[in-house]
């Protein structure tokens, strides 16, 4: 390998720079452009991540934070420029009875289902820790095949099984006495249309907290458990006192991101219904689609986006918080 | 001893209900797409399917666009898995290997950027596209899944150049190696399999993308898979044997990468965020 005054090949920039002083290059060829080498090239490295993330990401927030003190409508879509209106589409919002009631299904919607996930998720972590070795990898497969379904696929699976006429749900309910649900239509009604959304989007959730959790419950040393047990705790208390406290950062991390993923719903509703939700099945990622793709009111459908984005970024403070300190100290 | 061996044959027990319950939907998915179209719409469900058949198959394969929509999948899938793995092998070469001014910040905007929902991108980047002209062709497709699967690749990629040791890259140089030198012979054979884990992760990703193929991608022929399966369901009167063997076609190329790289991929998500 050829030693350039650069001390590296293959970068012309600093083997450019370091030509422009020959003679202390000269002098110090390998230091000085080792030194000059590690200052500049991560940022090189960096460049084109930098650049493609402002332009396919950076950009387009800050178009979606200008479209929403905009009057931005099909018009505008032609005419390429927006009206500006100040604060009119959040007053709207706050004024708009409909988007409270989405605003607060969202909520309660998120909370169901990052709680129901949060729950099993946990529970089958812990039952993995006891099973025999043959039957935690038949149930780490299965959860790992689980979490590999696309959603469009478990979507589609899951409308077969609630189907009203040949859906295997009703004539299971049905065959168990658990009612007559022989044509019964999950979707008729909005509550238990989400509580089919819920469980799918539940199973699918699943398989990543049982998995990552189950992952760092191996870790927990076998010590602290057995010090405890031998103390005399029971089994709940050692989870409350010993496993909990050890694992609570895999615990916020997991939450958080569930929080983050359920608080955004969007595709399970849509095709649920078809590609028309009805207003009762709208949650906020839903009523800002229909508002800009469906009314062309793409101003006041940012407008709702940027709400549904601060609002995630406030329930998950203390996952934030976490990760800036892991950015400052690694 | 008999007591704990009860005990584990319970939990045993417990753990193959709990098993069986999460399989059956993707087993009723398969089961239904290898059954007559008579044993599918029958009053009482057949959890076997007998006799089996291939017709599903071939009527799903035979419908307008298939080839079409899968051909298009697989120009946008290796295309963003090409850009960002190229792009991000770097970015993750410089966070995990230099100290720099502004690493943190970089750290946290990576971590920050995969926080923003992609729901509501949508608008801005739809604005964005038909400014340019770009909506309706698979390349704005393509740049905009870039703005998911890059900071996922960035950040999986950092997680499993922190996991080489130092020590060995350092051993390299003493040797006489230059930096490229060691890093051609020892960091890319180590971090070859964090690479292929890494870009089928990416594949996956943008395999499964729905919703800004179907707000961008209007034409039948230029839509992707998700979305021409997607189709299938809006029709009346729904053709559930064709359908369940379009979606097991659909998830069998994911289904057999991620039983291959899960275990490595749970690692590069790991190794930056939760072993602190």
């Amino acid at each position: 390998m050829s030693q350039g005054p650069g001390g590296e090949t293959g970068f012309p920039a600093l083997t450019g720079a370091a030509a422009a002083e020959p003679i202390a290059a000269r002098r110090r060829p390998r230091s000085l452009g080792t030194r000059g080498f590690r200052a500049v090239s991560p940022y090189l490295l960096l460049a084109p991540a930098a650049i493609v993330i402002v332009a396919v990401l950076g950009y387009p927030v800050y178009l979606l934070v200008r479209l929403s003190f905009q009057q931005f409508g099909l018009a505008e879509l032609v005419t390429k420029k927006g009206t500006w209106i100040g604060l009119d589409n959040y007053s709207r919002i706050f004024h708009d009875e409909l988007f409270w009631t989405v605003a607060l299904r969202t909520v309660v919607f998120t909370a169901i289902v990052v709680s129901l996930t949060m729950l099993f998720g946990t529970l089958i972590a812990l039952l993995l820790a006891r099973l025999g070795r043959f039957m935690r990898l038949l149930l780490t497969t299965g959860l790992v095949l689980v979490w590999a379904m696309p959603i469009i696929v478990a979507v589609n699976i899951f409308r077969w099984m609630v189907d009203f006429e040949f859906g295997v749900l009703n004539w299971t309910l049905t065959k168990l006495h658990v009612g007559d649900y022989l044509n019964k239509d999950w979707f008729a009604d909005s509550k238990t249309g989400f509580a089919v959304i819920i469980a799918l989007i539940v199973w699918g959730a699943i398989p990543f907290v049982a998995i990552v959790i189950y992952a760092g419950l191996t870790q927990v040393p076998a010590e602290l458990v057995e010090a405890a047990e031998i103390d005399g705790a029971r089994r709940w208390q050692v989870f409350r006192d010993v496993t909990f406290p050890i694992l609570k950062p895999i615990f916020v991390i997991v939450a958080s991101l569930s929080i983050i993923w359920d608080f955004q719903v969007f595709i399970q509703v849509w095709l649920m219904r078809d590609g028309e939700p009805e207003e009762s099945y709208w949650l906020m990622s839903i009523y800002s689609f229909v508002e800009a793709f469906r009314l062309g009111e793409y101003g006041f459908g940012a407008s709702i986006a940027v709400v549904m984005v601060c609002a995630m970024f406030i329930a998950t403070f203390f996952y934030l918080r976490e990760m800036i300190r892991t950015g400052e100290t690694r | 001893m008999s007591g704990r061996r009860a005990s584990r044959i319970g939990w045993n027990a417990l753990g193959l209900l709990v098993f069986l319950v999460m399989i059956f939907p993707v087993y009723w998915m398969v089961a239904t797409s290898f059954k007559e179209g008579r044993n599918i719409l029958s009053d009482t469900p057949q959890f076997f399917p007998n006799p089996v058949t291939l017709s599903n198959f071939q009527d799903a394969i035979s419908r307008a666009y298939f080839w079409d929509v899968v051909r298009n999948s697989l120009i946008i899938v290796s295309a963003v898995v090409a850009v960002s793995l190229v792009v991000a092998f770097l970015a993750a070469l410089a966070l995990a290997k230099f100290g720099f001014y502004g690493r943190g910040a970089f750290i946290v905007l990576i971590l920050a950027v995969q926080m923003v929902p992609l729901n509501a991108l949508i608008i801005p980047l739809y604005i964005q596209l038909s400014r340019a002209g770009l909506t309706n062709h698979l390349s704005g497709v393509i740049v905009t899944y870039l703005t998911f699967v890059l900071p996922f690749t960035v950040w999986t990629l950092r997680g499993f150049m922190l996991g080489i040791p130092k020590d060995l890259e350092e051993a390299a140089m003493v040797d006489g190696s230059t930096r490229f030198g060691a890093f051609v012979r020892i960091l890319l054979p180590l971090i070859a399999p964090g690479l292929v884990a890494t870009s089928i992760f990416a594949f996956i990703l943008a395999w499964n993308e729905f919703l800004i193929a179907y707000v961008f991608l209007n034409d039948a022929d230029k839509q992707t898979l998700t979305v021409w399966l997607a189709g299938f369901t809006t029709q009346r009167g729904t053709d559930w044997g064709p359908l369940m063997a379009a979606a097991t076609l659909t998830a069998l190329p994911v289904v057999i990468f991620f039983l291959l790289i899960h275990r490595k991929i749970t690692f590069g998500l790991t190794a930056g965020s939760v072993r602190g």
